[in-house]
């Protein structure tokens, strides 16, 4: 078990003997993990101090000069904050650069609804040429991040702050617009990323002693997404679910229901935050007053 | 190059941005005229624009005041980096020449116009300068009204902590925005004292006599801070009913005002 802002933290370790690699903080490298690369290359990391905005701008400024970038904060801020710097200067510009957020959703826990950010996969959805990655255990974490550095232009990488399980080896391959498809069975499916994907798992897993065979599909490239896979489930299984740690609105349901509306008629159930802010507690007790429980997919069932 | 060809090629410019909001029926002719002299300082007499052997231009250019695109395409096409003859495509809808600048424009780095965001990115390339060792200085010219924006003095914090001494940045002070005086909107003052406070060299300059201009760009040569230039300018310079007014910071003239625009420069 590992979180995958530590995965982030390994990974960054792993790549710094590349002199190209720089990797900046607005403050929070104990929280995002890049204070690991910052012990051992200090002279390339860089920290801007509280001014997302400015981090932003200038993790553009060495992209554009040629050096692989990741920019780090929370996502609330990488999303919220810094929304026009990432719009207009890192995708109008096309920049290639690594932002990579952590502590996205109600994951965050106890600092309650200022710090958990619901928003950020629709508002990074909507941004013309973004491409947006959620990992969902430690190897997927590092080999999402080794595809982001050989492929051009923004890129946000949404990583979160607890433990989760670990679900892949090293024979898993990955792809920008690609997923993962857990299973074959016909009774349904339930779409996740990040986080909810072990939690599905474990739904996966119950449902099956109960008779009913779903399948789990790991969307964990949000935006491309992979359509066909999501086709494919929506027609050859019967009842569609998905879980997320985020906005129902503008989430991954709302992204799976716009390709079903215009090409698969048929119903989603879209288990998320409802249209409210999130809520102080524990990770675990958060996501049980928001439902992103094994129990409650299960109960759709 | 001479004063003398400077003040031509400014008054090329001048006209040629005339013309692009002319015939475009929009865009910022104000603040454009205000920044003119600057820019052809910076292009025609100091920049180097040859690449290094990475493919990075030794010296770069940031207009974060993005609005004054019409000078900025009309100096790149001095340079020769743009075909003269489409600058009057400006903000047409077949035109690359978009309303602000766009990386797409052969010569421009980085995509601009929501302002306060261009000082940050110079502080980028200039860090990546520095963890090269490679020459080269990195430009940056700002709106007196822009600094409201507060990312600019994240930026001059981060320049000051990291030492950003290739960094030239010049502050267009024509004192106005669209909503009237900078000291009325927004109490914009004692700027010298604000940028020292934040850590940078700041010097105090006429905005259209190039004599200061480049004895100012020279200045920084021996600065171990980054480089504020604060140049005080005259918005809408050089076409009299347009000197000072900010009804024409962003404003196309009419035919009448087109032709005495014209006339005036032509003098």
């Amino acid at each position: 078990m590992k979180s995958t802002r530590k995965a982030y933290g390994e990974f960054l370790v792993d790549i710094g003997s590349n002199k190209d690699v720089v990797v900046l903080d607005a403050d929070l490298a104990t929280a995002t993990k890049t204070d690991m690369f910052k012990k051992k290359y200090p002279q390339r990391h860089i920290d801007v101090g509280i001014a997302e905005q400015d981090l932003v701008g200038t993790a553009c400024g060495l992209a554009l000069s040629g050096k692989t970038v990741f920019a780090s904060t929370f996502a609330m801020f990488m999303a919220g904050r810094a929304y026009d710097q990432v719009r207009n200067t890192a995708a109008y510009s096309h920049v290639n650069v690594n932002l990579c957020a952590t502590h996205a959703g109600v994951m965050v826990g106890e600092d309650g609804p200022t710090h958990q950010c619901i928003e950020d996969v629709a508002l990074m959805n909507v941004i013309p040429t973004m491409k947006i990655l959620s990992p969902a255990d430690d190897i997927s974490t590092k080999k999402i991040l080794s595809l982001c550095m050989q492929e051009d232009g923004p890129k946000y990488v949404r990583l979160g702050r607890s433990d989760v399980e670990d679900i892949y080896d090293n024979t898993y391959e990955f792809k920008i617009g690609g997923s993962h498809t857990f299973g074959d069975g016909e009774d349904g499916t339930i779409f996740a990323y990040g986080p909810t994907v072990s939690i599905a798992l474990e739904a996966q897993k119950e449902l099956e002693q109960n008779g009913k065979y779903v399948r789990v599909v790991d969307l964990y490239s949000i935006k491309p997404v992979d359509k066909e896979a999501i086709l494919k489930c929506a027609k050859e299984t019967e009842k569609l679910i998905s879980i997320e740690d985020h906005s129902i609105i503008g989430g991954i349901g709302s992204i799976i229901s716009n390709i079903l509306c215009e090409e698969y008629p048929k119903k989603l159930e879209k288990v998320g935050i409802p249209d409210t802010f999130g809520k102080s507690g524990s990770a675990k007790e958060v996501y049980k007053y928001f439902g992103l429980t094994k129990e409650n997919i299960i109960s759709k069932f | 190059m001479d004063i003398l060809e400077l003040q031509n090629i400014s008054k090329n410019i001048r006209r040629d941005i005339i013309d692009m909001v002319y015939n475009a029926k929009s865009g910022h002719p104000g603040g454009s005229l205000s920044c003119t002299d600057i820019l052809v300082a910076i292009f025609h007499a100091r920049m180097n624009l040859n690449l290094d052997e990475n493919g990075n231009r030794i010296d770069k250019f940031i207009l974060s005041k993005g609005h004054c695109a019409p000078a900025y395409y009309a100096v790149l096409a001095s340079k020769g980096f743009i075909p003269h003859q489409d600058l009057i495509t400006l903000r047409k809808i077949d035109s690359y020449l978009e309303g602000h600048p766009t990386n797409k424009i052969n010569g421009v780095d980085v995509s601009s116009g929501s302002l306060g965001q261009g000082l940050s990115v110079a502080n980028g390339m200039a860090i990546a300068k520095k963890l090269d060792k490679a020459d080269g200085k990195v430009y940056c010219l700002l709106g007196d009204g822009e600094i409201e924006e507060g990312q600019i003095w994240e930026a001059c914090m981060t320049a000051n902590k990291y030492k950003l001494n290739n960094v030239i940045a010049f502050l267009d002070y024509n004192g106005l925005q669209i909503d009237g005086n900078i000291i009325d909107v927004k109490s914009v003052d004692n700027l010298k004292e604000k940028f020292e406070a934040f850590g940078w060299h700041v010097q105090e300059i006429d905005g259209h006599d190039f004599e200061q201009i480049l004895k100012a760009i020279d200045n920084t040569e021996d600065s171990k801070k980054p480089n504020m230039i604060i140049a005080k300018t005259i918005k809408g310079k050089g076409i009299s009913f347009m000197e000072n007014n900010a009804s024409w910071h962003g404003k196309a003239p009419n035919d009448e005002e087109y032709k005495i625009a014209i006339e005036e420069l032509s003098k």
